[in-house]
């Protein structure tokens, strides 16, 4: 059996009584972590189980509010109200035909938005004249609401997937080319000279330099920008589309069912919470924890 | 490659004194006399600030040239005349040989193994074998075979500086130029790796710059040891040290030096 490194380096440390072994001169570097970044000290028990007990003391608010009558039914369902509701969309298989739509769109929105943000990022960093020409476009669209594009969204690609995905696209390209491009400039120029040294050039120095010198910082664009995409879903699918989730809230709203608008919450949330829970499974490789662990 | 490669750069008055090498191969200014490096007549300011006028410095092949001097007197700067990274303002530059640096700020590639790392320097042997043959080789020589999977956060300073010297060392490149690289590292991590860097050379015979602070460290090291005088730097004293490597710290010749230096900078304390 091969030793990983970090076995080796604890024994390393852990056979080391001489006084000049590297590990008993070294300061106390890290292992590679199993953590995700910014994992917290707390053990694993209490990290299932005091967010468990802070979601069933909120439900149990949630029953007594609902039981006083202090509140109208129509404008506060209660607990068992959505429990039904969530047992009837999910029996009708409605519910999960929404994720998956609502999921797909975002997938294929994201996947081009990145797709393209990430290289497009990558040239204007390297290039400070286009820099100069795009930046101020770029930041001009990362601040307009891709939701401000529904109107036309919809005149030219129809309502449905098509017009959902272009906003995602609009929602999820300008913050990933920003990123990168920030990410490239605040690479330190001694790599470039390494990179010079040992012999880089043109593409090679692109996807064995800059790529993964920017990789932790991009993954963190990722992360917030899955975010950003999974929140804009839901108000693109409200006007431009006939299923998923955002479709499915207007739908509940529209039918005054309280109880539906709860469970569809409820999924856009745990959905969400998942999305991340998946991309930040991304500062797991080995290549990038240098940028979460220094 | 032992190709000589020739750089002159511009001169004062707008003359070229030679032509600029790119490709590596030998032209009119390449060095035909022995040296491995040579600044002859360098001047370089940074607009209104005068770091040399004048500089001349020669090193022989397979010397040892430690370089002493207060801070900001533009120690990294000869460095990078040296290596052709920087042009001087005047003055030529001649090289016979390929260069390797090690960065005075960290420059390991984060994002590689040490293995990784040190393979950059072997990025030119085609054959994946021999490759992998003087990798180990040069794990062992720095001792690290068993942390060769590790990345260099997970590596101690001083760690971390022998992968960036076995870096330099790997390939086939004459000249090394050393900026300050055991600085950052305490005294007993510093003394020890001044050992391995003897030994390395040994091994490996090279033609080292060697910039240092410490007068101590250059006197340890060193065959020649060059002191550059306050901004526009001079070479204001040159000593040389008869002495096999590795040596001994309290050997006579090398206290002899400390002595020597500390008296040219005029930090010895006069006895009362
Ligand atoms: N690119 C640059 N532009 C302007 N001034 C520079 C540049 N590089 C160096 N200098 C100046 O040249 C002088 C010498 O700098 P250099 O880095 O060579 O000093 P040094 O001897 O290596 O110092 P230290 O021992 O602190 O590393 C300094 O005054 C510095 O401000
Ligand atoms: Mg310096």
């Amino acid at each position: 059996m091969i030793p990983s490194p970090t076995d080796l380096y604890q024994r390393d440390r852990a056979l080391s009584d001489a006084p000049l072994t590297d590990a008993a001169l070294s300061d106390a570097a890290p292992g590679p972590s199993t953590s995700p970044a910014n994992a917290s000290p707390v053990p694993m028990t209490s990290r299932i189980l005091l967010p468990t007990l802070v979601a069933l003391a909120a439900l149990a608010l949630w029953a007594v509010l609902s039981a006083s009558g202090l509140l109208p039914p129509y404008s506060f369902p209660s607990p068992l109200e959505v429990a039904q509701g969530f047992g009837l969309e999910s029996a009708q298989g409605r519910l999960l035909d929404n994720i998956i739509a609502s999921l797909f769109r975002v997938t294929v929105g994201f996947t081009l938005g990145a797709a393209l943000g990430v290289p497009c990022g990558l040239w204007l960093g390297n290039s400070s004249r286009a820099r100069a020409a795009l930046l101020p476009h770029i930041n001009f669209y990362r601040c307009l609401s891709p939701i401000a594009w529904i109107g036309f969204a919809i005149t030219w690609f129809d309502i449905g997937d098509k017009s959902a995905i272009f906003l995602i696209f609009m929602a999820t390209f300008f913050p990933i080319a920003l990123a990168t491009i920030a990410a490239v400039s605040s690479i330190p120029a001694v790599y470039f000279r390494v990179a010079r040294d040992y012999g880089f050039r043109g593409r090679e120095l692109l996807m064995q330099v800059t790529l993964p010198a920017i990789l932790p910082q991009l993954i963190t664009a990722l992360r917030v920008t899955a975010g950003l995409a999974w929140v804009v879903i839901v108000a693109a699918e409200m006007a431009g589309a006939q299923e998923g989730l955002g479709f499915a809230i207007m739908d509940a709203r529209n039918g005054q069912s309280p109880d539906l608008l709860v469970v569809n919450m409820i999924v856009i949330g745990l959905v969400g919470v998942t999305i991340d829970q998946l991309v930040v499974r991304l500062t797991l490789l080995p290549g990038v924890r240098w940028g979460y662990e220094r | 490659m032992n190709n000589a490669h020739g750089v002159a750069k511009k001169s004062g008055d707008g003359q070229a004194t030679g032509d600029s090498a790119t490709g590596g191969s030998a032209n009119g200014g390449s060095v035909s006399n022995g040296s491995a490096l040579r600044l002859a007549n360098v001047s370089r300011s940074f607009g209104t600030l005068e770091v040399f006028r004048g500089l001349d410095l020669e090193i022989g092949h397979g010397e040892f040239v430690a370089i002493v001097g207060p801070s900001g007197c533009g120690k990294t700067t000869l460095l990078n005349l040296l290596s052709g990274y920087d042009e001087p303002s005047s003055g030529t530059v001649t090289r016979a040989g390929a260069v390797r640096m090690v960065y005075q700020h960290d420059g390991l590639f984060p994002w590689l193994t040490a293995a990784g790392n040190i393979e950059l320097g072997l990025r030119h042997i085609a054959a994946a074998a021999e490759r992998k043959r003087q990798l180990d080789e040069l794990l062992t020589l720095i001792r690290l075979e068993n942390f060769a999977a590790h990345y260099p956060h997970q590596l101690s300073g001083g760690m971390r500086q022998r992968v960036e010297i076995a870096r330099a060392l790997a390939g086939d490149s004459d000249i090394l130029l050393l900026d300050e690289p055991f600085s950052a590292l305490d005294y007993l991590t510093r003394l020890r790796l001044r050992g391995e860097l003897a030994r390395l050379l040994r091994e490996r015979p090279r033609t080292v710059v060697f910039v240092t602070h410490d007068i101590e460290e250059a006197a340890h090291l060193a065959d020649r040891i060059v002191v550059l005088s306050e901004r526009p730097a001079r070479i204001c004293c040159e000593l040389r040290l008869d002495l096999e490597r590795p040596r001994d710290l309290t050997h006579p010749v090398v206290v002899d030096a400390v002595k020597r230096i500390l008296d040219v900078m005029g930090l010895r304390a006069a006895p009362a």
